[in-house]
């Protein structure tokens, strides 16, 4: 596992489905991680718990959110291709695009994750919609960026 | 909560974080080259949706036929396509294309203390909260 292939692009794409498929199941909601992390922000979330997941709603979101971290950290630790990390950005233009995102994928209702993977495997049509849409920007933005910036 | 609970819920946001790591999507010059179609085009972010959806559209599928009460799924119904969806996308898609990040490998990269990732995650906070709180991004 030390040489990136495309074989690592779709073994990570299933653990993504299956993570989120089994989120799904545990907590009946669609476990898309701006709408997870941004309800954390929020006094009382305005949804109800489900399936025993604890009495606030913020239990299952946090437990999840820890899990990724660690998941992530191990596999730094484990493989050096997961933990290729090529800053393409200054530390200004990150905090930009951070705040830009936060209020982005909350007005949108979802991000790549809830939107990207279980809106769209779900054909929701809002879903397909929205990823047409954050990607093209996405596209064009970096365009724009190479031209004015780079 | 009971335990089985509590590290199944766990379980599965550290398979997501594998995920994440072990496709790549973790380091912003992948999703960047992918991004950046005019240049050294990068295809790696297609196969990881490809993995994604096609495992999440199938397993819903199947789950959809074992669902009971203690079994409840969300509703995947589509919601109206309006203003706020497309707007709030495409400003998404802006902060996309700036970082190279997206809320999940943005949290990711937390869990080994990258720069990058203390600076993008705390902006990030304040702008959920402003939309949630200014414009009911949450109902």
């Amino acid at each position: 596992m030390h040489e990136y292939t495309l074989w690592h692009a779709l073994i990570g794409g299933i653990l993504i489905g299956l993570a989120s498929l089994l989120a799904t199941a545990l907590s009946g909601k669609i476990p898309g991680i701006s709408g997870m992390f941004g309800r954390l922000l929020v006094p009382a979330t305005p949804d109800p718990p489900s399936q025993g997941y604890g009495t606030t709603g913020k239990e299952w979101r946090v437990l999840f959110l820890l899990g990724l971290i660690g998941g992530a950290a191990l596999s730094f630790l484990l493989w050096d291709s997961a933990a290729l990390f090529r800053p393409m950005r200054p530390l200004a233009v990150m905090g930009v695009a951070g705040f830009i995102v936060g209020f982005g994928t909350r007005l949108g209702g979802g991000c790549t994750s809830g939107h990207g993977v279980c809106g769209v495997g779900t054909a929701a049509k809002d879903s397909i919609a929205a990823t047409l849409i954050f990607v093209v920007v996405a596209m064009v933005t970096v365009l724009i960026y190479n031209r004015a910036v780079l | 909560m009971k335990a089985g609970r509590v590290f199944l819920i766990f379980l599965a946001g550290a398979l997501f974080g594998t995920g994440l790591a072990i496709s790549g999507m973790t380091d912003p010059g992948r999703v960047i080259g992918f991004l950046d179609v005019f240049g050294a085009w990068d295809p790696a972010l297609l196969f990881v949706m490809a993995g994604a959806v096609g495992v999440y559209g199938l397993g819903m599928l199947l789950l959809r036929r074992f669902q009971n009460q203690n079994l409840k799924l969300p509703s995947t119904a589509s919601s109206p396509i309006d203003r706020q969806l497309v707007v709030g996308a495409a400003i998404f898609g802006v902060g996309w294309g700036l970082g190279g990040f997206c809320p999940g490998p943005s949290l990711a990269n937390l869990g080994a203390l990258r720069i990058e990732a203390l600076v993008f995650v705390p902006a990030m906070a304040i702008g959920m909260f402003l939309a949630q709180r200014f414009f009911g991004a949450d109902q």
